[in-house]
């Protein structure tokens, strides 16, 4: 349908965004919060962007998302939202009980110059803040930057608030996870495990956004960072950031609060990118690769070996989230595919050096676009001008797909038409074997349906 | 965990137990995880069924991303409507003003898809950064010679219920701009129908059949021209009355047309609703049509419908609604398959609507007012209801408790309107109520 309404011939835009790559600021930072265990976010702002996040995250994982409003009024507006927001701490610690607040703005009080900082405090002073519990903010302007930015604020609020240095290190790292699904928050642990080490992960949404079914809507579910160990990342030895986007501010926050050192790295997303992660914590925790994982990656390059004639060459369109599209592009990149067109609505030069340090050998021509006016609009005409065999990006995908009939994968945020997203991982050896299935699968039968009769091969 | 918030101890009502005295029509207390949305939601769905119209968000680009095609209001014609436009407000227009990005824009869309008119919707930024935009649309509508409306919708300056009453006054200056002479006497024009699943063609074609001619629909599948002539009507029917009452009243006003309220939700309703517009035309022809029409469909679905009465006879339901008008609708269509409402309540409803449902429930039934997910989840789980009928943030939820879910809202795919709507609803409430699924789940 989108096909009647993208001209083919691409013009300069001065002002618009149109189909966008991207959203604001304050789901990301919900987001986040919602990796703290017992923690209940907390949108400073008009009730309908605590409304629209909730309704984005609940499509995406089909689970209940817990959120709580300033519901400002004109009167807000015009006075400023301090009394809402002390109000807000009052209602939520007698009625909702959780051990966090998280705080995060919108535009609105961004713009009419709440101090949240100031209000949190005079919260805490007026004994609206009960012993033993917190509350903690960001900004989170949706003006600036994009819901990646959203999410780096709350990382770096919850060090501000919770990281502590005692003196004495422990034994035990940080992992500072980018904006991933709880499945790939749970596969990172699983990798951990199998290497021995004692990490602390934070956010980590696994066992609260793929909760399993119990009979109890469980306000707060088991899931989640806790205290004490947001506490301790203050004495860890070392953090590994994973996203650079995403969790690079945090790490360095942390680094200068509490003397922790840390390595940004990119999402284990593929097969380079997974090893450089594996390398990182082994020597990060001067442990040995186990076996385990040797053998894993064995049956991934196996399979990319065996399969190698299906990936040559294909061309393929991508748009996402930076932190994803890095590693992914060079995933691609491994498998001899063409990352052709890649575009992030999130800005930021690195995403630029980045890619086209990944694509310098291979895909010197490749079409790059972040930042203003990169977004599905624009993904669309080039493909019209000169189309993909693959498109890889968010539900939104589905219209370019459909109108220029290509095959599609759902990777990235948000999906709102397919489930698994949720359950199963695309991080780490095992979950690169997921996306090559993915990928292989629409290849495959995109070709058992465009082949003619006689070609048509029961041995693929 | 099982408290409510003191605050809220008027918004809740148990009938027999409490006495009536609904606090309503308040603004949501701070903190509470309301399932409420903000004015520019109200306007944005009021009006994005508009097919052949610009719908530019003028503000930071989550309000874009966030209504970006979620609604299914189906067009027969353009698909303009699903697109995401955005003036992606950055830090410099804040400090500046975002004038200069709007009209480019607005210039740009227009060049490029030659809409029949434009809304711009205003986002909570807007008016604080002092933008002008009445003079912006003013300009470009001159320049461009199409309607331009701004749309007011600041979130903060209200519910989702203003954002209705802005919608309405925007449309409300559509109406009025087009010639009326070739409209007949019979002649309506359909209120607050969005055609999700094509509820609107349907509607549609129940007028036709009955030999009444529709001017404009407002807005499902709704078209600038037919609205810019929708004042040659010769009556308004009004469904969803909460979005659409201020365009009626308005147009009762300005135009002299009189309007009706009705629901085309179950056989009754919808019954109830033809016949109320057949009755008044006093036209003879038109009663023996709709009396046909009514018959034939009701011969047609009833006994599909009665099908499932025996496997849902005594089951019990939590039904939570944007408006409270829907609910009404619910309680009866629901009684037909023999299913009572055991927790009822609404996003915005008024004292009138919570005293009538007050008189059509039963004794015990709990009576809500923009509730939240603890109270909503407690009283479900208290009054052991096997369904729950709401939007998409109480599914999970409902879920989560082992009780069944159905789709009441925006996000349906089956049409629920009329005669063949009933079926596919009673249907659907069916499949999740025995779902063999509750055989494995835990039900505390």
């Amino acid at each position: 349908m989108l096909l009647r309404h993208t001209p083919k011939e691409i013009k300069e835009r001065k002002a618009l965004t149109v189909n966008p790559a991207k959203t604001c600021q304050p789901i990301g930072a919900m987001y986040a919060a919602l990796g703290i265990h017992g923690c209940m976010p907390h949108s400073h702002g008009s009730q309908g962007c605590c409304a629209y996040h909730r309704s984005a995250l609940t499509r995406h994982y089909k689970e209940p998302v817990m959120a709580a409003t300033s519901s400002f009024t004109e009167g807000s507006s015009v006075f400023g939202g301090q009394a809402n927001l002390i109000q807000a701490i009052n209602n939520i610690f007698t009625i909702y009980n959780p051990d966090i607040i998280a705080v995060h703005t919108t535009c609105l009080s961004e713009t009419i110059g709440d101090d949240v900082n100031q209000i949190c405090q005079k919260a805490r002073d007026d004994g609206k803040v009960p012993e033993g519990k917190h509350v903690i903010h960001c900004n989170t302007p949706s003006y600036v930057g994009s819901h990646i930015t959203g999410y780096s604020n709350m990382l770096k609020g919850i060090i501000k608030y919770f990281s502590k240095s005692t003196g004495v290190k422990k034994d035990q790292i940080n992992i500072i996870s980018g904006w991933i699904e709880p499945s790939d928050m749970r596969e990172i642990k699983n990798i951990v495990n199998q290497m021995g080490i004692k990490v602390v992960l934070f956010p980590d949404t696994s066992d609260i956004l793929d909760a399993p079914q119990t009979g109890v809507h469980a306000f707060y579910p088991k899931g989640g960072t806790t205290i004490p160990e947001l506490t301790s990342t203050g004495d860890s030895k070392f953090s590994l950031a994973l996203g650079e986007f995403a969790t690079d501010a945090a790490a360095k926050d942390l680094d200068s609060k509490c003397k922790v050192k840390f390595k940004t790295i990119d999402l284990p997303i593929g097969l380079s990118a997974t090893d450089r992660f594996i390398v990182a914590l082994s020597n990060a925790a001067d442990v040995d690769v186990p076996s385990s994982i040797t053998e894993e990656r064995g049956r991934l390059v196996d399979i990319i070996t065996d399969m190698q004639q299906y990936f040559y060459n294909k061309r393929v369109a991508l748009f996402g989230d930076p932190d994803q599209l890095i590693p992914l592009t060079e995933l691609l990149v491994d498998l001899d595919m063409k990352p052709v067109y890649i575009v992030s609505g999130t800005s930021g030069k690195v995403f630029d050096r980045r890619i086209k340090e990944i694509l310098a050998e291979s895909m010197p021509d490749a079409k790059v676009k972040n930042g203003a006016n990169a977004d599905l609009f624009l993904l669309h005409q080039w493909i019209k001008n000169d189309p993909v065999d693959l498109i890889i990006g968010n539900t939104y995908g589905k219209y370019i797909a459909r109108d220029e009939d290509i095959p599609f994968l759902r990777m990235g945020f948000p999906i709102l038409d397919r489930v698994g997203h949720s359950y199963f991982p695309t991080v780490g050896y095992s979950g690169a074997m997921r996306i090559l299935e993915k990928i292989l699968n629409l290849l495959m039968d995109r070709q058992d349906r465009d082949s003619s009769e006689e070609s048509f091969e029961l041995v693929m | 965990m099982a408290g409510i918030l003191i605050q809220r101890e008027k918004q809740v009502f148990r009938k027999g137990a409490d006495k009536f005295d609904m606090s309503c029509e308040k603004n949501s207390t701070a903190g509470s995880v309301s399932q409420r949305a903000c004015v520019f939601c109200g306007s944005r769905v009021v009006l994005y069924p508009i097919v052949d119209a610009l719908h530019l968000i003028h503000g930071p680009i989550g309000c874009a991303s966030y209504t970006w095609d979620i609604r299914g209001a189906l067009s027969s014609g353009r698909q303009l409507h699903r697109m995401s436009f955005s003036t992606d407000l950055q830090e410099k227009d804040v400090v500046f003003g975002g004038e200069k990005r709007l009209y480019q824009s607005l210039i740009e869309l227009i060049d490029k898809y030659k809409p029949k008119s434009a809304f711009v919707y205003a986002t909570c930024i807007v008016g604080i950064i002092g933008d002008d935009v009445d003079a912006v649309c003013k300009r470009v509508s001159n320049e461009k010679g199409i309607p331009v409306f701004p749309v007011h919708s600041e979130g903060f300056k209200g519910t989702k219920k203003d954002g209705y009453k802005t919608a309405c006054e925007a449309l409300f200056k559509l109406v009025g701009t087009a010639e009326t002479k070739d409209i007949g006497k019979f002649s309506i024009n359909i209120l607050g129908d969005f055609n999700i699943a094509g509820e609107t063609w349907m509607i549609r074609d129940y007028y036709n059949r009955m030999g009444v001619e529709v001017v404009s629909t407002i807005t499902g599948d709704g078209r600038t021209d037919d609205i810019r002539r929708a004042h040659g009507a010769s009556l308004n029917v009004v469904q969803c009355s909460g979005s659409m009452m201020y365009l009626a009243k308005m147009m009762k006003e300005e135009y002299g047309i009189p309007f009706m309220r009705v629901s085309y939700f179950g056989i009754e309703d919808t019954s109830d609703a033809l016949l109320k517009v057949a009755e008044f035309f006093k036209d003879a022809g038109i009663t023996v049509k709709t009396k046909e029409l009514i018959k034939e469909e009701t011969d047609i679905y009833l006994p599909e419908i009665y099908k499932y009465r025996d496997n849902l006879k005594g089951k019990k339901t939590t039904v939570y609604v944007g408006g409270a008008f829907k609910a009404f609708s619910l309680i009866k269509a629901l009684d037909v398959v023999g299913m009572s409402v055991a927790v009822v309540g609404s996003q915005t409803g008024n004292q009138d609507d919570y005293a009538r449902l007050k008189k059509m429930c039963d004794e015990g039934t709990i009576i809500l007012d923009d509730s939240n997910p603890v109270e909503l989840a407690n009283f479900s789980l208290e009054k052991k209801v096997d369904i729950f009928i709401g939007g998409v943030k109480e599914r999970p939820m409902a879920y989560k408790l082992g009780i069944g879910f159905c789709d009441h809202n925006h996000h349906r795919k089956e049409a629920l309107t009329g005669f063949k709507g009933m079926l596919n609803f009673v249907k659907e409430v069916h499949s999740s109520v025995m779902s063999p699924v509750w055989r494995f789940t835990n039900r505390k």
